[in-house]
């Protein structure tokens, strides 16, 4: 009833607001958009560092491990869900990896198979943790998953890092095919598969249904609970694959890799204009949002800012994100 | 109290949002110590007139006459402070609170105010004289969850007198009551009146503004079209002034032929809900299932779609047993569900028309697991078309929709679905009339295609008027069966209240 002066078909209103609301989401975009350029604008005035090529490649490759972890994050927040658990979870992943190469011996693919593996099953048990054993809210299951991952990542080994890897487990973090390094080409593999699989697939349309409406979704006959584990699942092989690339980097897995990149993630997604409510979203923006927030760190640190502040920054363009979020959902629903 | 005994006087108010007036120029008088009924189809600004009287609307230009001071906005403090009180189709209850607590939240008693210490023992015993004046059996430390929603509405209207409400507005108060418990809103309707309390009464239900209203206004499009005094105007009357034209035939019911069995369910029992629920369904049958809200006519659909598990009983589809476990086996066996809350259940508001319409089987369409969108929209707009949808789009969020355009979207994800059997619970609930004719027309065409339908029905006129064959349930068992021939408005009274048919 709250709504009915607007929704009737016989106002000639309705067509303008459904107009209106979808120039919203719209404008929205591009405001990500331009404050992106606008970001990078100023940084290059600021810091005349800031667009040589050698500083641009380190934001994009800082990015590329970041845009990985925050595929999953996008998807559990598509299903208003969310993943605390992206950080540990790849770095247990590379520590099992790091175990694998290191104390056993294992050939880099072997090694590289428990890496994604671990990932795949620590995602799979914040599914369950979910839909089997019927934790409230993914907040809980993903930040007790959070805790027990990096727990026994640091008991593993003692705390100490692994490194020297051969180069197989070192190719999507160091390696370059011409100019363009392979972790960049593995960013863009994976956004262009998602947006196909999101919007070309029954299963890729079905966790936006998920997300829009639970009990709708489950009434027409989807598996929610499929579906959700689904969404974990990958969210877990995301962060492990994220970590393989992050461990390329560096050549070295550690108890401690990945500490926050939950935050930057749920930043970036949101950010992109994915909705805390669930169900709205597309992955293209996602990667906006993560160029701005690695933007963001690269400039503060070419500043020579101090960390504490970059800290505070970070929160702060989390906060404003929701906020605009909650915004935007009451024109949406003053729209109607 | 002013001279002329009018108590609220609403002029010229006005409200515009973004392409659309919602309100423009209305005209309301309602007097102390009346019930006045405001009835109009949806989309008519019934609502937005209540969010301007409350305060949660701004208007843009007009004025607000209460109790001979005028005000040009309200806020929802100050509507409150000067006795307006509000009802709401939701209720804004705190269900793990005692009755006591909800009724003087955020007015509480205390025993001594600078310490903030609450008068737990007189704020009980003034609740308890609170609902006993109304006639309530309701004890003030109850669980206000515990009670039903008749109650928990009572708790409201408690609430209202507490903080003197001279004027009460009740917006769609009976929609999810019983009849029984509508009876008893009634009643302490009739009883705050005598009290010189004037009440807003917004209904759908036209039967219940003719028992109960003193005075009625029909709006239509943002205006006032007409005010009159009840007695003196028929219920036609105000139908034809909602709509602008008279509607001839309110149920336009067309038999089709019944065919054979297609869904027969045998001793279906859930612990404390339902008890051996037998019944069958025809091929071309519409039947219909009567009785109070919570007799557990909702529960039969939802154990039989899979929506609820149940525990014993056995379901037969096209006369091949169905083990239903989930929603997906139903709908697997050709059972559609179309539950009564459009918005919470059957629809995802934030998606498109095409979206929602292709729902179900959409993992069918695909080509090697692979969508076109185009595919989709264009198998929307068929059956869209088919079913006159008005929309501008198949990429039109449902969630703009009307009430009636998204039943139709709802009605076509089903046919998509290729369902043969169709359980509509409340089919025509917050629908306009004209809606709802084209909504009963849907049911005809899907019974003369040879499904078998079953319409859950609160309204004892909506059940008469479409269903072959009515069955009437209380207390999670079946206590009547009849056919339309065959039935009343008593009979159906009868077998709802517990009585079984004599036979």
């Amino acid at each position: 009833m709250s709504n009915e002066a607007l929704t009737n078909d016989k106002l000639p209103g309705e067509k303008t607001i459904a107009k209106s609301a979808a120039m919203t989401e719209k404008l929205y975009q591009l405001g990500v958009l331009l404050s992106l350029i606008l970001l990078c604008a100023v940084m290059s005035v600021l810091s005349p560092r800031f667009m040589t090529m050698d500083n641009l490649m380190n934001v994009a490759s800082q990015a590329a491990v970041s845009a990985i972890v925050s595929i999953g994050m996008f998807l559990a927040i598509l299903t208003a869900g969310i993943d605390l658990s992206v950080g540990s979870v790849l770095a247990l992943s590379t520590m099992m990896m790091g175990i694998a190469s290191d104390r056993w011996g294992w050939g880099p693919y072997p090694a590289i198979l428990v890496c994604l593996g671990s990932g795949a099953l620590l995602g799979l048990a914040n599914g369950l943790l979910l839909t089997k054993l019927r934790l409230p809210h993914p907040f809980i299951s993903t930040l007790g998953m959070q805790k027990m991952a990096r727990g026994i990542a640091l008991f593993v080994t003692a705390a100490a890092p692994i490194s020297m890897f051969p180069e197989e487990i070192q190719f999507l973090g160091n390696n370059s095919i011409g100019q363009v390094p392979v972790s960049f080409i593995l960013v863009a593999i994976l956004y262009i598969g998602m947006y196909f699989f999101l919007t070309r697939t029954s299963t890729g349309r079905y966790i936006y249904a998920v997300g829009g409406n639970k009990e709708a979704a489950r009434l027409s006959g989807i598996k929610v609970n499929g579906i959700l584990n689904l969404v974990y699942t990958m969210s877990g092989l995301t962060a492990a694959l994220a970590g393989l690339v992050l461990a390329g980097r560096v050549n070295a897995v550690y108890p401690l890799a990945g500490l926050d990149y939950e935050t930057d993630a749920i930043a970036a997604v949101i950010i992109g204009g994915a909705s805390f409510f669930g169900g709205v979203g597309s992955i293209g923006n996602t990667i906006i949002g993560v160029l701005l927030i690695a933007v963001l760190r690269n400039g503060l640190n070419l500043l020579n800012v101090d960390s504490a502040f970059q800290t505070f920054a970070i929160g702060a363009v989390i906060v404003v994100a929701v906020a605009v979020d909650v915004l935007r959902q009451n024109v949406m629903k003053s729209a109607r | 109290m002013v001279a002329d005994g009018i108590l609220l006087r609403v002029k010229g108010l006005t409200k515009k949002f973004p392409g659309v007036v919602a309100l423009d120029g209305v005209d309301i008088e309602a007097r102390a110590g009346e019930i006045h009924g405001i009835c109009g189809e949806n989309g008519a600004g019934k609502s937005t007139l209540i969010k301007m009287l409350t305060g949660a609307y701004t208007p843009d230009s007009g004025t607000i006459e209460f109790d001979g001071v005028t005000y040009t906005s309200l806020d929802p403090r100050r509507a409150m402070g000067i006795g307006i009180g509000c009802i709401y189709q939701e209720l804004n209850l705190i269900p793990h609170l005692s009755v006591a607590e909800n009724i003087f939240l955020g007015r509480e008693m205390y025993l001594a105010p600078s310490f903030n210490l609450l008068d737990r023992a007189q704020m009980n015993a003034k609740a308890a004289e609170l609902l006993a004046d109304l006639g309530l059996a309701v004890s003030p430390t109850a669980r206000l969850g515990t009670l039903g929603v008749g109650h928990q509405q009572m708790v409201e209207i408690c609430r209202a007198v507490w903080s003197n409400a001279k004027l009460i507005i009740m917006d769609e108060p009976t929609s999810s009551l019983s009849e029984k418990e509508a009876h008893d809103l009634f009643r302490v309707m009739a009883q705050m009146k005598e009290r010189g309390v004037a009440i807003l009464f917004i209904s759908h239900r036209l039967d219940e503004v003719r028992e109960n209203c003193d005075t009625v206004t029909v709006m239509r499009d943002g205006r006032t079209i007409e005010s009159f005094v009840m007695k003196e105007r028929s219920v036609a009357d105000i139908i034809q002034l909602m709509v602008g034209r008279s509607i001839q035939n309110k149920y336009p019911k067309e038999r089709a032929p019944h065919g054979d069995v297609v869904l027969s369910v045998r001793n279906l029992n859930r612990k404390g809900v339902l008890h051996d629920v037998s019944f069958e369904l025809r091929a071309g049958e519409v039947l219909g299932f009567a009785g109070l809200v919570g007799a557990g006519r909702t529960e039969t659909a939802r154990a039989i779609t899979g929506a609820d598990p149940y525990d014993s009983g056995t379901i037969e589809v096209f006369g091949k047993q169905v083990k239903i476990r989930q929603p997906i086996d139903s709908i697997n066996a050709g059972i559609a569900f179309l539950t009564e809350n459009r918005k919470e259940q059957g629809l995802i508001l934030i998606q498109s028309v095409a979206f929602n319409a292709t729902i179900v089987k959409m993992h069918k369409y695909g080509k090697a697991g692979w969508l076109s969108l185009k595919r989709l929209r264009d198998i929307a707009r068929k059956i869209c078309s088919e079913m006159r949808l008005k929309t501008s789009g198949m990429d039109m969020l449902v969630g703009k929709l009307s009430g009636g355009n998204q039943q139709k979207v709802v009605i076509a994800k089903w046919l998509l679905s290729n369902a043969r059997i169709f359980i509509f619970d409340e089919p025509t609930r917050g629908i306009d009339v004209g809606a709802k004719v084209e909504v009963y027309k849907l049911i005809n065409q899907l019974v003369a295609g040879g499904a078998g339908v079953i319409i859950i029905c609160s309204e004892m006129e909506e059940v008469m008027g479409m269903a072959d064959r009515i069955l009437v349930m209380h207390e999670g068992e079946i206590t009547g069966e009849m056919t339309q021939e065959e039935a009343t408005q008593e009979k159906i009274m009868y077998a709802a209240s517990g009585f079984k048919q004599a036979s």
